[in-house]
């Protein structure tokens, strides 16, 4: 993800040499940023494996179909992104409900939900190499490139809106889940199906709401990385072995949990960057993932 | 049927020398190499099959592995012009040490579950794909293997390569089967079942694990060296794409994973049919088609082809099980042991066990006379299973001292305690689920103290000790098929199997009708007739008085008091903390 864009800023000034404070801030913004979109990709995951028990390889691959169609909608009809969400939320909501029926027919375990959803993956990357070509893809918007100045630092304005919306999302699903009791039914219908379904909760239809509400973050997720990142979809496979560890080092169905490992990975792949070199970024993910789960700290 | 047979016997010989001869018949290199390619998945996904399909530890990253091999090749051959064929065995070498290594620190952590492994299978194959790009290995620009001299095993260069992927395609499976079937194969089908049963019945869990990891790691690693000589040029991008875990565990699962020949039949399928679309937008079509194959496979066969093949199979060659011969007369009593003269066997000394905060034994100091049946009684949660749980080590105590037949066995590993001569069993029976009754038993005996181990032996006592419990007709079943009392005695048979000179009986009776209580109550007197000195946790009072000669009372952590059941139930320490204190006055 070195070509991700979101370090445009400290490269420059990377360029000129200066090793310097100022960098080092800018580089944690970045971070801070960059975890914004991993919190935001990572939400659905965590909750969807730690509350149904489905590892859902393909939604990173939704993720890419969303971003493709805020891509094509913007371009073709000049919709604005906020129009594109408007079609993408229910459309993906939809969809994460019809895979659902699929798992909940087949009563597909969590092992192969991991296989079945990577077939989906790999469905859907055709689908998007067939229609959009391999060929790397960028939506260019009149927005897309401006910034707030903090002092010596550049805030780039989509990368916060999209923090801010994984703030949003992480809280108001924390919120849900402990202090609802449609959250509390969740959490225990995950832990104990059987036992809930015998104090009355409709966990069928719980799971439904929750794998459209993943499939939806999904679509979200997808606007932003239109909206900032350049698009091919090669580019899915990219983000799975990151993501990943921010969801377990989050903690499974922990939605704050993601949006904090998210933005303790990416601050120390954009420190990692500009400090040491780009291509050390990737380490540093794997190596925080492999330090917890040898320290194995309860929250794990 | 029997010309059927021999032949059907012979074909693996017949296959393999054909396969031998095609690269001297003159045969175009384009099919070598297109032969090559489905050994190499073979190869790769049967030895990802060794660790992950039997023990159920998914490793998503045996790119890492594959690698390893991949670089230790042009390295050696490409750079330091180290003769290929030796190159080889060094790639294994080095990616079973990695593997080791990894195994030592991964396999401690207790709580790992499989998941877990999977992912940080996959972050060290990311990890090392890192260090190979951002170091001399490789320094991102990938190897050109072009210059590397191949001996001459066929005719021509891709002869040799063809050859080279054959002998380690046949090698892997030759390993896996020989795996499956040895006594570490049993063990690591009981671990992906219930790896904490599977210890505390004497299976070398970490070490077996180990062993085939490390197993396992080596075919990858000797497959990546030959495949770099095979694509002649390198690259950190293609050696560690997330293709080739996720293809391996595809055509394992596709396959069946839980068999030798599973994945290897998953990759040729896999393979073959990949190779029916070929150009750009074929290929893409092709992929598209394998993953909505895929898909299909995994929804209608969860358990691979090979296992929903087997059956059929079978039948077909008319190999049919050596079926149970229930009438057969086996020794129903267990032989009688001579009584000796009392003489403690079991020695618990200030035995305490904490969870967090929580005492669940406050140092509980207890001695058990060889051949005598002590009943550990007490309220709920007066800490009776954990200190079945702390002996047999399955949560070691925290603190304090226990011996068995003067030797200490706190703080060994459950597996070795089982060694010893101690077995237990669960107050929810925990069977292998994918095991046979039978089989079930059978890993008992086999794994249980040295003196009765042995191929012949394990299967003559796991029939001995199923007729003992009456489930010899159930023998060829899955757990899942019996009802709670069957399943009971499963569990007693499986602990009885291991010929144990101390047996701890966790609640054997509860949940048991009358009739079955009593018909218990008869086979746990005759266990001890033969010698076997029991301990059980029981409630129910009845058994307790019947069967025996010491009760030990414990509540909340404490021993409250020992002695003749009569004298101890009227301890008013002991009616106190049944009833309450109005009732003990």
């Amino acid at each position: 993800m070195e070509d991700a864009g979101a370090d445009s800023a400290f490269r420059a000034n990377l360029a000129a040499g200066s090793m310097s404070y100022t960098l080092l801030g800018q580089s944690a913004i970045d971070g801070v940023l960059l975890g914004g979109i991993y919190g935001l990709l990572a939400l659905g995951l965590s909750l969807s494996w730690g509350l149904l028990r489905l590892v859902n390889l393909s939604h990173f691959a939704m993720a890419f179909l969303a971003a493709y169609v805020t891509y094509q909608l913007g371009t073709t009809f000049n919709f604005p992104a906020w129009l594109s969400l408007l079609i993408v939320l229910p459309a993906f909501f939809l969809a994460g409900m019809s895979l659902h029926f699929v798992f909940t027919m087949f009563r597909v375990s969590e092992f192969s939900s991991m296989l079945v959803t990577f077939g989906v993956t790999v469905l859907i990357e055709s689908l998007i190499q067939w229609i959009w070509s391999a060929d790397f893809r960028k939506y260019e918007t009149s927005y897309g490139q401006e910034t707030l100045r903090l002092g010596p630092f550049f805030v780039p304005l989509l990368g916060l809106t999209a923090f801010a919306c994984a703030l949003a999302m992480a809280l108001s699903a924390w919120i849900v889940l402990r202090h609802t009791m449609l959250g509390k039914a969740l959490r225990a219908a995950a832990y104990d199906g059987s036992t809930a379904a015998a104090f009355g909760i409709n966990a069928n239809k719980l799971s439904y709401l929750l794998a459209g509400s993943c499939a939806a973050s999904a679509g979200v997720a997808g606007v932003f990385i239109a909206l900032i990142y350049t698009l091919a979809p090669s580019q899915i496979e990219a983000w799975i072995g990151v993501v990943f560890a921010v969801v377990i080092i989050g903690g499974l169905a922990n939605p704050l949990g993601a949006l904090a490992a998210g933005v303790l990975i990416g601050v120390s792949e954009a420190i990692t960057m500009a400090v040491v070199n780009p291509a050390w970024a990737s380490l540093v993910a794997f190596s925080i993932l492999i330090a917890l789960l040898l320290w194995k700290p309860a929250w794990l | 049927m029997a010309m059927i047979r021999s032949l059907i016997h012979g074909a693996p010989s017949i296959g393999i020398v054909v396969l031998l001869a095609i690269p001297y018949m003159g045969t175009p290199d384009f099919y070598l190499s297109y032969l090559y390619n489905i050994f190499f998945w073979v190869a790769l996904s049967t030895s990802w099959g060794i660790l992950s399909g039997y023990t159920g530890y998914w490793s998503f990253g045996h790119a890492a592995f594959f690698g390893t091999g991949v670089y230790t090749a042009a390295t050696l051959a490409g750079k330091l012009e180290t003769p290929f064929l030796l190159t080889i065995p060094a790639a294994a070498a080095l990616a079973a040490f990695l593997a080791v290594a990894i195994g030592v620190i991964v396999f401690r952590i207790k709580s790992l579950r499989a998941e877990f492994f999977a992912l940080l299978t996959l972050s060290v194959a990311f990890v090392i794909s890192s260090i190979v790009s951002n170091t001399a290995i490789d320094g991102g620009s990938g190897v050109f293997l072009g210059n590397i001299v191949l001996p001459r095993l066929g005719t021509s260069d891709p002869g040799t390569i063809y050859l080279l992927g054959l002998v380690i395609a046949i090698a892997s499976l030759v390993i896996s089967r020989a795996v499956l079937h040895s006594r570490v194969g049993i063990g690591l089908l009981a671990i992906h079942d219930d790896e904490d049963v599977a210890e505390v019945k004497g299976v070398p869990t970490f070490r077996y694990k180990l062993i085939v990891f490390a197993i396992s790691s080596a075919i990858a690693g000797a497959t990546g060296a030959v495949n770099a000589a095979f694509v002649s040029y390198v690259t950190v991008g293609e050696t560690f794409s997330i293709t080739v875990p996720l293809y391996v565990v595809l055509m394992s699962i596709l396959g069946g994973a839980r068999h030798w020949a599973g994945p290897a039949i998953g990759a040729t399928l896999i393979t073959v049919a990949r190779s029916l679309f070929v150009g750009a937008e074929q290929a893409e079509r092709g992929r598209a088609g394998v993953a909505l194959a895929l898909i299909l496979v995994i929804l209608g066969l969860p358990q691979g082809i090979v296992p929903s093949v087997v059956p059929w199979w079978t039948r077909l060659i008319g190999r049919s099980r050596a079926a149970a011969n229930p009438a057969s007369p086996v020794a129903g009593d267990p032989p009688a042991v001579p009584s000796r003269e009392a003489r403690v066997l079991l020695e618990c000394r200030e035995v305490v066990r904490t969870f967090g905060g929580i005492n669940a034994l406050r140092g509980v100091t207890l001695s058990v006379n060889e051949g005598e049946i002590l009943a550990l009684v007490g309220p709920n949660g007066s800490g009776k299973s954990t200190l079945i749980n702390a002996i047999s080590g399955h949560f070691p105590a925290t603190s304090g001292v226990i011996e068995f037949d003067g030797v200490r066995i706190s703080g060994r590993r459950p597996h070795e305690i089982a060694r010893q001569g101690i077995a237990r069993t669960y107050q929810i029976p925990r069977l292998f689920d994918h095991l046979t009754v039978a089989e079930n038993v059978r890993l008992c005996a086999e794994f249980g103290p040295p003196a009765n181990s042995g191929e012949r032996g394990s299967d003559e006592a796991a029939r001995q000790w199923l007729a003992f419990t009456g489930l010899l007709s159930e023998a060829h079943r899955l757990p899942s098929a019996l009802n709670l009392h069957e399943r009971k005695f499963v569990e007693l048979a499986r602990a009885l199997a291991a010929r144990p000179r101390l047996l701890l009986l966790d609640e054997v009776l509860s949940g048991l009708t009358p009739s079955e209580v009593d018909q218990a109550v008869v086979m746990i007197k005759k266990i001890r007739s033969s010698g076997t000195t029991i301990v059980f946790v029981e409630h129910l009072m009845r058994a307790v008085v019947a069967l025996a000669d010491r009760v030990a009372v414990l509540d909340q952590g404490t021993l409250l008091a020992v002695g003749s059941p009569r004298e101890t139930m009227q301890n008013p320490k002991v009616i106190e903390a049944y009833l309450g204190t109005p009732h003990a006055a």
